[in-house]
């Protein structure tokens, strides 16, 4: 006997009790859609993190002052200012893993054009930032490392602060007061959109470091808040946060067995720790998505212990006119792996829907894997064999004789 | 004489089998033991009888007789647990479950009392049936069970399902599907059991015909001593055992009958028909 008559007979014998049929579906329809579209939301999630990260560039390291410790006190990472701006030139200098650092003196503050005002982050850096931080000018250009070593008063915007501060007025070359320091804008950079924690990461105004340093300040210091580091490929990255460690500590003057006044961390072990987060969390979505395809199983189930009892005589015609145990087998689990496979089907089309629906109306990334497809139609046709497989081989062990006796 | 030919078959036990002696069907010294629990059925307690090729043989007895048994034993749905049974020469009482499936598919038709069709599936997709297992073509198995419904005079039925058909078309559905794979036998169980005189001498005529043209061995089982004597031969089973087997000197013939029956009986016959048939699917639900 052919699969395609088998199939054929199956798909009649599903067609007498529609009702019966359909709802028998929709517990593999709801399965299968929830997987999909949980596993679609987590790796959505998974791909943004990815993303984000990716963005700022897994070769960046980030060097940050260490923590205090005053009279037994420890103060916050970061306090201790012990990060200089001749610490990031030795980096640059002697390092030979990294590529470009530059280093970051942050301020907040009140700017003005005209009658207009805004309160950008204020970023002081040098030349190299565009290079680290993948920067792009849209308009004019970058500061040079002359602006740097001269202090000097010239300003690059970020869109945001561009668009709201200039309103439409061409700003490169225009002069814009920052704490009531005039300063000049040299270039506008390419937006970048949002930050992966909804931050606007266009509503920055850059100036040379040195110029926060020495006019921005209180009191003129030379150290910085913290810098970035890249190297030429991600797998530098070790070797180069090896590297500035040794260095640091020797400008440092730090002993055998004293601890590090500073951290070096890598981006890349934060995208680890990142990935390892969305990865539990589409575990932990996909497997309660799969118990609700576990109940749409024990649901094929039933049905085909109902149809096979009510069936009985059925069954026995069949036999008395030559099916083989086999043939009656094979009969029944087709139509079970018929119900899971055409509900596994609706289901990925659903859940897929489902999934773009949420992105589209929530605005969360949805990633529809074909991977998390493939994987939940194949547990859906697992699903239909496990669940159809008793009831068939009940059917097929019947007792020619009892069952053509059955009414 | 039952009991001298039991005696001569059980001398016959444990020689070789011998083929070609005409008997299509030749059972041997044939016991079959129930066990359900602690309770032992005896159904059958050494049956031993010969069938030629192209007989007509009605099997009677009461019920409990275990004429059920043995012609569940004859259309190898069971197997004797003592005994042989030949079929064609092949010693069946042997055979797997699956070997007798692929007899009852080649050489045997069946035709049961009632509810023979598969519920909410076309006449002709009944007929069909046995060719689907015989691995049949499926543009052959569409002309052949036209033609099989043609000769049983069902032609424009095909597309019914058995809800709409009466009890008399319905066993004739089953008829034409038990020789739609040009088996060597019919085996009918009470074939008109639930159908009324105009019904049961219709098919009773068409199992006339099929064993007179095309010389196919006819086995019915009833309780209906009219019906039995349609046959040539009738045996009678009590207590396990072959009580009489005698040929029928002069068989009703089911034409004569239909003829001489009036024909306004024959519209009454058609009304009652679809009544008992309605009444026989009430009970089934």
């Amino acid at each position: 006997m052919k699969y395609w008559t088998i199939l054929k007979i199956a798909v009649r014998a599903l067609n007498r009790n529609k009702l019966r049929s359909s709802l028998t579906l929709l517990g593999i329809v709801i399965g299968v859609g929830a997987v999909i579209a949980m596993v679609s939301l987590g790796q959505g999630a998974q791909r943004l993190v990815e993303e984000q990260i990716q963005s700022v560039g897994t070769n960046v390291l980030f060097v940050t002052p260490g923590s205090r410790n005053i009279g037994g006190a420890q103060m916050g990472a970061g306090a201790a200012g012990t990060l200089s701006d001749q610490d990031i030139e030795a980096i640059i200098r002697e390092c030979p893993a990294v590529v470009a650092a530059t280093p970051m003196v942050n301020s907040r503050g009140q700017m003005i054009f005209g009658d207009q005002n805004w309160a950008p982050q204020i970023i002081g850096t040098n030349e190299l930032a565009p290079v680290v931080r993948d920067w792009k000018v849209a308009e004019g250009e970058f500061f040079t490392d002359a602006d740097v070593r001269a202090a000097a008063r010239v300003i690059v915007l970020g869109k945001t602060v561009a668009d709201n501060l200039l309103q439409g007025v061409d700003p490169v070359g225009q002069m814009v007061r920052v704490r009531n320091l005039p300063f000049r804008v040299v270039g506008v950079l390419t937006p970048k959109g949002q930050s992966m924690m909804g931050q606007d990461q266009d509503d920055i105004a850059v100036v040379p470091y040195t110029t926060v340093q020495k006019k921005m300040r209180a009191q003129a210091t030379a150290s910085i808040d913290n810098a970035m580091v890249s190297t030429a490929s991600p797998a530098d990255s070790r070797l180069a946060q090896d590297q500035i460690a040794q260095l640091l500590r020797q400008r440092h003057n730090l002993r055998e067995g004293e601890a590090d006044d500073f951290q070096v961390r890598n981006l890349s072990d934060v995208a680890a720790a990142a990935e390892q987060i969305t990865t539990l969390l589409t575990i932990f979505l996909g497997s309660i998505a799969a118990i609700s395809l576990l109940v749409g199983g024990i649901g094929i189930m039933n049905i085909m212990l109902v149809s096979v009892t009510e069936r009985t005589r059925e069954i026995g015609i069949r036999m008395a006119v030559g099916a083989r145990s086999g043939q009656i087998r094979m009969q029944f689990l087709t139509e079970s792996v018929s119900l899971s496979l055409i509900g596994g089907l609706i289901g990925v089309l659903l859940g897929s829907g489902g999934a773009f629906a949420i992105s589209r109306i929530l605005g969360w990334p949805t990633f529809v894997s074909p991977l998390a497809v493939s994987v939940s139609f194949a547990f859906s046709a697992a699903v239909g064999i496990f669940f159809g497989y008793y009831p068939a081989h009940r059917a097929a062990s019947l007792d020619p004789i009892e069952a053509l006796r059955y009414e | 004489m039952a009991d001298t030919v039991q005696q001569a078959m059980v001398a016959l036990e444990g020689a070789p089998a011998a083929a070609g002696d005409g008997g299509v069907l030749r059972l041997e010294g044939v016991h079959r033991i129930y066990r359900t629990g602690e309770v032992e059925v005896h159904a059958l307690r050494g049956v031993s009888l010969s069938i030629a090729r192209g007989e007509f043989v009605a099997i009677m007895g009461p019920s409990g007789s275990g004429k059920s048994t043995l012609m569940n034993i004859l259309g190898c749905l069971d197997r004797p647990t003592r005994g042989r049974y030949w079929m064609e020469g092949t010693d069946v009482s042997t055979l797997s479950r699956d070997e007798l499936a692929d007899i009852r598919n080649r050489r045997i038709g069946f035709v049961f009392q009632s509810l023979n069709l598969v519920p909410r599936t076309s006449a002709l997709e009944n007929v069909e049936l046995p060719m689907v297992y015989a691995g049949v073509p499926v543009p052959e198995q569409i002309e052949r069970a036209r033609a099989a419904l043609a000769s049983v005079g069902l032609t424009g039925k095909e597309r019914s399902l058995p809800s709409q058909l009466s009890g008399g078309q319905q066993q004739r559905v089953a008829i034409a599907r038990a020789l739609v794979n040009r088996p060597t036998m019919i085996i009918a169980d009470e074939p008109t059991g639930n159908l009324d005189t105009h019904s049961s001498e219709e098919v009773m005529e068409i199992l006339q015909r099929l064993n007179q043209d095309s010389k196919l061995t006819i086995l019915i089982v009833t309780h209906e001593p009219d019906i039995a004597h349609h046959a040539q031969r009738l045996i009678e089973i009590r207590d396990g055992r072959v009580r009489q087997d005698a040929r029928i000197q002069d068989p009703r013939q089911a034409a004569d009958i239909l003829a001489s029956l009036p024909e306004e009986e024959e519209a009454i016959g058609e009304v009652l028909d679809h009544s008992e048939d309605r009444g026989s699917r009430a009970e089934s639900q």
